[in-house]
């Protein structure tokens, strides 16, 4: 018996409506137990879950850990430095190695897009996806959207615009699936050269001008200006990046109404986003990491349970 | 899928008539309602506490604190049954330490969900005393917990389905008895 998400989170894309907002109507009692003094719930007592991450990440593997450890799970971290990794063992091999010390779930951040299925593909242990390569970012999408549905209530309708490197963004593709599931409008904002080139069959506006994103746009969710493709020569400089793209508060200013501000970390203060935007009144910068812990424990909740034999055993004794 | 002819337990003025004097109960089991704090168990027992604060708030003239837990993530069942998606919310702003807290739901049965409750509670602090008032106690206790306040006993055999109505989900109060078309 698998929970109403299946085995794994890989991706938004393959979600329905109905699953994205189960995972977002989840999430919300899941906040009130980060206010409390014991931030504790025994929910996944006895369940092992491996954080395993090849990439750098502060952020997301330290939201993954509370939200472990606030359910009462226990946790093991391997970055690939300083383990077998290094020594060429192949990703597979690690998984089955940790799979036969009996572990529950992995959390996975890997460079190569697809290494998320590939794993949930060879292990039995439930694979969340905490990015992988220029695919998809699932629950950095689902806490976009808990933030954005936070304040604007629902989601269709809403038009958010997705500013910056859309083509290496994972977090750009998990929104713009997520938020088109849901009904809200998107449009994508940035260099064409950081545009992938099927854009259009997204079925998303482009704007070739911030200025014109910030006229249309309820939302903007700023991407971070990856700073190693300066180098590879997608942009000229980071100072006419932020001249031609970033947003600030002059051009916020000459918004018809006021825009929600989202940015998924960690950011270029003074490329993407100037501080006075990022720390601005209408920032949810900081609810989207409140919110990340609350979301990944939905999910992590969603996913653990279902013990077929014992589910046979346990009918009928559940009141 | 509603279950065919619900057979009464009890109307919506047995239901209030019950409810009045299991809060005259409450009060009376704590010596009046200094340190009380009465706590509703989601769903119905939220309702159920509700109305009881109002009713002791009607005769003692005072508002007692009261809160409202779900205790879906403290079952004993997720790695058995699998994940309830519904989680509901807990708000329990009261401070419970030293207090005498009344659990309130609406049929104690197994026993597990107030073994549950108890451990949430014991996550928010050491309350002086906690006791547990029921609407319907059905019998069919698979653990050595009491209900301290009840207002009707009956016994059910474990096909059974015993349902308790509130106006505000269910658009009218009654208890009532039903078929169990399946198992939980």
């Amino acid at each position: 018996m698998t929970g109403p998400l299946g085995k794994d989170l890989l991706a938004l894309e393959p979600l329905t409506a109905e699953q994205i907002n189960l995972v977002l109507d989840t999430a919300e009692p899941f906040k009130e137990i980060s206010e409390r003094a014991i931030k504790k719930v025994p929910t996944l007592r006895g369940a092992t879950i491996v954080n395993l991450f090849f990439e750098a990440s502060t952020r997301t593997r330290i939201s993954f850990e509370f939200a472990e450890k606030r359910l009462s799970a226990d946790t093991v971290n391997v970055a690939s430095s300083g383990s077998s990794v290094q020594k060429g063992e192949t990703l597979v091999d690690t998984a089955r190695n940790l799979e036969a010390m009996r572990i529950d779930m992995v959390v996975i951040r890997h460079g190569a897009s697809g290494a998320a299925q590939f794993l949930a593909e060879r292990i039995e242990s439930n694979v969340i996806n905490a990015g992988d390569g220029t695919h998809e970012h699932p629950t950095q999408g689902l806490l976009d959207l808990l933030t954005l549905r936070d304040h604007f209530r629902r989601l269709a309708g809403v038009k958010v615009c997705i500013c910056g490197d859309v083509l290496h963004s994972r977090v750009a593709r998990s929104n713009i699936w997520g938020l088109k599931k849901l009904g809200a409008e998107v449009a994508v904002c940035g260099p064409r050269s950081l545009m992938p080139n099927a854009i259009d069959e997204l079925g998303v506006t482009v704007f070739d001008r911030v200025e014109d994103a910030i006229q249309w746009a309820d939302a903007l969710n700023i991407l971070r200006l990856q700073l190693e493709r300066m180098t590879a020569g997608y942009i000229p400089s980071l100072r006419e990046y932020n001249r031609v793209f970033g947003v600030t508060r002059e051009r916020l200013e000459k918004a018809p109404k006021d825009v929600l501000i989202l940015h998924p970390g960690p950011m270029n203060r003074g490329v993407e986003i100037d501080s006075d935007v990022a720390d601005g009144p209408h920032s949810v910068i900081l609810d989207q990491v409140t919110n990340g812990v609350a979301i990944r424990m939905a999910v992590l909740y969603l996913l653990a349970g279902g013990n077929p034999k014992l589910a046979e055993a346990a009918k009928g004794g559940a009141a | 899928m509603p279950p065919k002819d619900p057979t009464p337990v009890l109307d919506a003025r047995a239901v209030e008539r019950t409810l009045q004097r299991m809060a005259d109960e409450i009060v009376e089991l704590n010596d009046g309602t200094e340190q009380l704090v009465i706590v509703g168990i989601q769903r119905r027992g939220v309702q159920l506490a509700r109305r009881i604060v109002s009713m002791i708030a009607e005769r003692e003239g005072v508002q007692v604190p009261s809160g409202a837990l779900d205790i879906t993530l403290y079952r004993d069942d997720l790695q058995t049954v699998g994940p309830r998606p519904v989680v509901g919310p807990t708000d329990l702003t009261a401070d419970i330490n030293g207090r005498r807290v009344v659990i309130v739901d609406d049929v104690l049965y197994t026993g597990r969900t107030v073994r549950a409750a108890l451990d949430e509670l014991a996550d928010f602090g050491r309350p002086a005393r906690i006791a547990l008032a029921v609407l319907i106690d059905r019998g069919g206790r698979e653990l050595p917990i009491h209900a301290d306040v009840v207002g009707k006993k009956v016994d059910i055999p474990a096909g059974e389905r015993i349902d308790v109505l509130v106006k505000e989900l269910d658009g009218r109060d009654a208890v009532v008895l039903a078929r169990r078309e399946e198992s939980a």
